[in-house]
């Protein structure tokens, strides 16, 4: 390291601190929070005058008459839903790779991950339901039907409609982090050396480059596992009902008037835990022996693997998502404009826009507090991920893989096993249902996806600008300030939309350490999402669904403004 | 040289095909990389290809074996005796590669690189590993069968990168500056190891490099890219 490289250190040696303030702010919350979901767990609650250690809340949880299939359907949802995503991902990546459908394929991903979950599941109930827009779409003419058809297709009881909405929004992400890892280990280069070896296509990826980049997208895989384990929103919108998934049982004890109630859902929200940490652990026994009995097949030298039928079905499944995912978008933009629309039309018979017109001052109310939470949480993660990655820039040295788990932590423990927890520590600190709170608890779940993906985009800039910079005099602050943040307006930009993506989504954080105070679009929409009067649900959906939007937009456009005459910075 | 050398199991019963490749040009946004190449390459003959780097050397070498990227327009025909290669994908055109990283597969051993390489319709475990040793043998390496890849050396690696290309039963070879990661006195070692391998089982061979050294050592014809 050159001297004044060195010395600048020692001016910016708050620098230094940031990572371990940056570690202390989301693991410390959740840290606390689990202890002290832990406590009333075993009994202790002095708020309803348990001091006591005892396992009372264990038995009646594990006598409770809905405790079992609430945990079966949990547990085979999120397993289900987890493959599927992972086995559709993976084919069509080993399948379309290189093909002009996989381009364009990749152009949908990040607004569809921009969407947040629950407005995406509230659109898909309007779009599958007995009474939603395909049933429209064939009725009466080939369906017969002049009223919906007594099926539960939405709230079936084997969580069904539960997996599909997990999906529509899990695969993209996997594809996006398969995408990640491929452009990092040479995987180009071996695919077309399996194919010069004779490897057909989905054989050559399989063999050759799946095995290495698995170990990269393993924690992706894990965290998807947690989510669809755990996940409260989209299981209230879609997932079974009676008796329904542990989450929401373990949400409706927290909630319930009865305060006696805590300590067994407390011991439910360690029961959750438990299940994501044991499947997590049986997954990777899964990896294992995979990896083992596969070894011999590796090198069979067979060299098409179902090649056909994994282009084919891939397509149509990945296909079938996009379709579900714009019919879903798009029947809520027409029902939020809807005045009347009678089944089994195919359209409304009259618009209007009063379903806006009549909401407008809550519809104002729910937006700021989602625009305030969001960029704020968004903006305070993308200064202490650019001070970590600075720091370690200028100290030489990376984090290691360690650090990784870490940043994933917040994502793989359950949101229900800690939150509750983080709402008793916000009362005892007297910062309960403030807005320092809420953005704290934000900033949480937008922390680590605001680090993953900065991180590859700062590590890999070239350090070799900011040499050329100090060595014309020039200091390394200014050299960070006018060199490296504008060269990477881009990615920087992009992080904050995806942090203010994962904040507009968070249902759970809002409505435990808002304290009912607060109400964002999100919160809104899925308690409404109960109610059945889909004009109004559908106003809350798209409005959720849109500021993310508008958000990436900015994002694309404004590197483009501002480097319009800079033709290596401009996008494509 | 004494050593043995290996070669392919079936090549004696097919006759080797010569390697055509017709009026080929690539262009890269309307742009015209070189001109024309017209070249025909016959079995256990090696030719080289000069130019200086960046002239589209890698290019047409990817052309030939159908891996060029898809930003390229390609005009012109690559044909293994009568068969015409252009419109058929890589993996049904039976053209070796070796580039300049040996690429060996990091999550399989030595053996299980060169397993890999063997086709399927060799078949039985027996017969597979009589090849893979045969294999590690010629590369003098037969002790290390079970290692891992990353526990090899540069040269090592390189050899068990040929020998994998060699099993998978190619019918002409294409060299991409495989000896330019090496150093001077391992260069000339695997450059011989390299020809004689392909001489033995009478591929056509292509060479592109930068290296004057690298085409004389082949002791065959030497073309500019700037001569066609």
């Amino acid at each position: 390291m050159t001297k004044p490289f060195n010395s600048a250190l020692g001016v910016l040696f708050s620098l230094r601190t940031v990572p371990v303030l940056t570690l202390m702010v989301f693991l410390l919350p959740v840290l606390a929070g689990f202890l002290s979901t832990v406590l009333p767990a075993f009994g202790y609650l002095p708020v309803i005058g348990q001091v006591s250690f005892n396992i009372t809340a264990w038995i009646q949880l594990f006598d409770h008459p809905a405790l079992h299939s609430a945990l079966l359907t949990s547990v085979s949802s999120g397993i289900i839903a987890t493959l599927l995503s992972l086995i559709l991902s993976l084919s069509f990546v080993a399948a379309w790779q290189g093909t002009n459908s996989f381009e364009k394929a990749r152009q949908l991903l990040a607004p569809i991950l921009a969407i947040p979950h629950s407005a995406l599941a509230i659109g898909l109930a309007f779009f599958i339901a007995p009474s939603g827009w395909i049933a429209r779409a064939f009725s009466p003419w080939a369906t017969g039907w002049d009223r919906p058809p007594d099926v539960a297709i939405i709230h079936d009881e084997w969580g069904l409609s539960l997996i599909l909405g997990l999906m529509i929004k899990e695969t993209p992400y996997l594809l996006l982090m398969i995408l990640a890892a491929l452009d990092q280990s040479q995987a180009k280069q071996r695919l077309k050396l399996a194919k010069t070896l004779g490897y057909h296509p989905v054989s050559a990826w399989v063999k050759g480059v799946l095995p290495i980049i698995y170990k990269q997208i393993r924690l992706p895989i894990y965290a998807v596992l947690a989510f669809s384990l755990s996940v409260v929103d989209i299981a209230l919108i879609l997932g079974p009902t009676t008796p329904p998934t542990l989450s929401i049982l373990v949400l409706r004890w927290f909630n319930d008037p009865d305060l006696s109630y805590r300590t067994i859902a407390a011991a439910g929200a360690l029961l959750q835990l438990l299940v994501v940490v044991s499947t997590i652990f049986l997954w990777w026994t899964a990896e294992k022996t995979i990896s083992r009995l596969s070894r011999r097949w590796l090198t069979n030298g067979k060299r098409p693997l179902a090649e056909r039928s994994v282009r084919i079905l891939s397509k149509v499944s990945l296909n079938s998502i996009f379709i579900l995912f714009f019919g879903s978008l798009l029947v809520i933009v027409l029902w939020s404009f809807t005045r009347r629309w009678r089944y089994p039309d195919f359209v409304p018979s009259v618009w209007s826009t009063q379903n806006w017109n009549r909401n407008i001052h809550d519809l104002l109310c729910s937006s700021s507090s989602t625009l305030i939470i969001g960029l704020i949480s968004s903006f305070i993660a993308v200064v202490l991920v650019v001070a970590c990655l600075e720091n370690e820039k200028r100290r030489g040295k990376s984090a290691g893989s360690g650090a990784l788990w870490l940043v994933y932590l917040p994502l793989m423990i359950p949101q229900v096993s800690f939150l509750f927890g983080v709402q008793v520590l916000t009362i005892k600190t007297a910062i309960n249902a403030s807005w320092l709170a809420i953005i704290w608890s934000h900033l949480l779940f937008v922390l680590p996806y605001v680090f993953l993906s900065l991180t590859d985009p700062y590590r890999q800039h070239d350090d070799r600008y900011i040499k050329v910079a100090l060595s014309m005099g020039i200091s390394p602050a200014r050299a960070f300030w006018r060199i490296r943040l504008p060269m990477l307006l881009r990615p920087l930009l992009f992080a904050l939309t995806i942090g203010f993506a994962v904040s507009v989504a968070q249902y759970l954080p809002t409505l435990f350490v808002g304290g009912g105070r607060f109400s964002t679009l999100t919160t809104e929409a899925v308690n409404l999402s109960a109610s059945g009067n889909r004009r109004i649900i559908a106003v809350y959906a798209l409005l959720q669904a849109l500021l993310p939007l508008l958000c990436f937009a900015v994002a694309l456009a404004l590197p483009n403004i501002v480097f319009r005459n800079r033709r290596a910075l401009k996008g494509h | 040289m004494k050593q043995k050398t290996f070669q392919q199991a079936s090549i004696s019963a097919t006759s080797a095909p010569s390697l055509h490749i017709k009026e080929l040009t690539l262009s890269l946004g309307g742009e015209r990389l070189f001109s024309k190449i017209s070249l025909s390459i016959f079995p256990g003959e090696i030719v080289t290809i000069m130019g200086p780097s960046g002239c589209g050397k890698s290019s047409l070498l990817a052309a030939i074996s159908g891996t060029l990227e898809r930003d390229f327009s390609l005009e012109g025909q690559v044909l293994l005796d009568e068969l015409n290669l252009i419109n058929l994908p890589p993996e049904e055109r039976h053209i070796g590669m070796l580039f300049q990283e040996d690429l060996l597969f990091p999550h399989m051993s030595i053996n299980e690189n060169l397993g890999f390489g063997i086709p399927a319709h060799v078949k039985g475990k027996r017969e597979r590993n009589t090849l893979i040793i045969q294999a590690l043998n010629d590369a003098g390496l037969s002790k290390f069968g079970n290692r891992d890849p990353a526990t090899l050396s540069g040269g090592q690696r390189a050899r068990i990168a040929v020998l994998r290309t060699l099993l998978s039963q190619p019918r002409a070879l294409l060299l991409d500056e495989p000896f330019s990661k090496l150093d001077a006195e391992l260069r000339a070692r695997f450059r011989n190891f390299v020809f004689r391998h392909a001489r033995a089982n009478n591929l056509p061979a292509l060479l592109v490099t930068h290296d004057p050294d690298d085409a004389k050592s082949t002791g065959g014809r030497i073309i500019q890219i700037s001569d066609f």
